[in-house]
């Protein structure tokens, strides 16, 4: 099989999921509203002084991302399942990890990519100051296709459920804790004036690794889910 | 030995040797629970800072180390029936995970009597915590996993893969929250040089970690008999077992 086949079934593949995501925008836009849903309860809930709202900014930001993020996973496999073209992608004599991958980058290009554009916004209005802002950015940007990956294990696993909901956050949620946590981190630093060097590249790596071994558990994952 | 090993693995051969170990295990598992508990409880001596509520430790050491124990086991046995398909590692994984999920939980609530006197709060968001605690959570999603798939076979090999994922993701978390703020204090058995306790008090703990170590042992061993009868009700072999008949 030649390289070009390679990257063009996934290149194919992409475009396929593109053009689904944007038939069904409500979809595209829901996991959207609830982040920014999610964060403005937080004033609400907690009261309005400005200093509490900033110290909580990074951390109230990453969550609301993680919750937004798993909310949207179904969409990576679920229709797919159902109408049986998860099993014929499985039968095809492309790669499945690549073709995994394929399909968590193009959930990511829908779901992870909307919510770092409008995290600025929502970081200002919590009164993040002004340098934080970049760097809260950087952190989803590395961050949110970790949660992608990550999430499309439990997705596979979770897909031939009837009620799948509830058990995926059981499942997925625990493993996300490694990325809140360097990313607030790196936020509350960058708050505080100190170098975030050793966050970002923990982040990276996790990426990388993420990268490397979560198409392999997903592709098992959905060989058990569809067999 | 590995005729031997070979042999374990078929479901029939297995539950007659477990059913023989089994009155040994628990022999010794009584009294090795025994002789620790009398050495920890009344022969060591009360400690000089934490007086006697540090004796705790001689069930939250344990627990805590089972907790991480068992989920190794699991996910070993797991990548062994995702590899293999062998049954029985399926059934041990399966069977393991409600025992570790009790070990963790029995090493949250002893942290936490132990933390209330000491720490002045019944619960802090410390690095030891916190990592226990989403211990016990990826517990309960292999639980619930194994349970919310009818097909068991397929069920077990979705907890391998859970169980395997997990592995990776434990030190991550556990050294993620170590460096994000820690409280709890340092190890006082894990450095090599000179330990920190002394010599009455440790051999209790050591009794008391082989003691839990036995009932993990006669624990999963229990479960995975039963497991092996519900998930081969109408073989041949569970047909002949004296007690069904």
């Amino acid at each position: 099989m030649s390289r070009s086949s390679l990257s063009r079934a996934f290149f194919f593949l992409l475009q396929r999921d593109l053009l689904l995501a944007f038939r069904r925008r409500a979809e595209v836009v829901n996991p959207l509203l609830f982040f920014v849903l999610v964060i403005s309860l937080f004033p609400l809930g907690v009261g309005n002084k400005p200093q509490l709202l900033q110290d909580m900014a990074p951390g109230v930001i990453w969550v609301a991302a993680l919750l937004a993020a798993m909310l949207s996973l179904e969409s990576i496999f679920r229709s797919d399942f159902e109408d049986g073209s998860l099993e014929q992608l499985l039968l095809s004599a492309q790669p499945a990890p690549l073709l995994v991958l394929a399909k968590v980058t193009a959930h990511w290009l829908v779901t992870g990519v909307p919510l770092i554009i409008t995290a600025p916004l929502l970081g200002m209005l919590l009164g993040l100051p002004g340098q934080s802002i970049g760097v809260l950015m950087l952190t989803l940007l590395l961050g949110t296709p970790v949660l992608s990956l990550i999430g499309a294990i439990g997705v596979a696993l979770t897909v031939g459920l009837r009620r799948g909901g509830i058990i995926l956050s059981l499942l997925v949620l625990p493993l996300y804790v490694p990325v809140l946590i360097f990313a607030s981190n790196a936020v509350e630093m960058a708050m505080a004036g100190l170098p975030i060097v050793a966050q970002l590249n923990i982040l990276a790596a996790l990426l990388f690794l993420a990268l490397a071994l979560t198409p392999l558990a997903t592709t098992a994952a959905l060989r058990i889910s569809v067999s | 030995m590995m005729k031997f090993l070979h042999k374990l693995t078929s479901p029939p051969y297995f539950y007659h040797f477990s059913g023989r170990l089994l009155p040994w295990l628990s022999g010794l598992c009584l009294l090795l629970l025994l002789a620790g508990l009398y050495g920890g409880l009344v022969l060591a001596p009360a400690d000089y800072q934490q007086g006697d509520s540090f004796r705790i430790i001689y069930v939250h050491v344990p627990s805590a180390w089972m907790s991480l124990f068992i989920y190794i086991v699991m996910a070993v046995a797991g990548g062994v029936a995702l590899v293999w398909r062998i049954k029985l590692a399926e059934v041990i994984a399966v069977s393991s995970a409600p025992v570790g999920a009790s070990f963790t939980f029995l090493a949250l609530i002893t942290g936490s009597l132990w933390g209330k006197p000491m720490w002045g709060a019944w619960w802090v968001w410390d690095a030891r915590l916190t990592s226990e605690l989403l211990l016990l959570f990826l517990y309960l999603g292999v639980i619930a996993l194994y349970s919310a798939i009818e097909d068991k076979r397929a069920a077990a090999r979705a907890v391998g893969i859970l169980a395997l994922v997990g592995v990776v993701n434990i030190p991550i978390i556990h050294y993620s929250v170590e460096w994000w703020n820690t409280l709890h204090q340092g190890p006082t058995l894990t450095k090599f040089d000179a330990p920190s306790i002394h010599t009455s008090m440790l051999i209790p703990l050591l009794l008391m970690a082989v003691a839990f170590k036995l009932y993990y042992g006669i624990a999963v061993l229990l479960r995975a008999r039963n497991e092996l009868l519900q998930r081969e009700p109408n073989s041949g072999w569970v047909a002949e077992l004296p007690e069904v008949k």
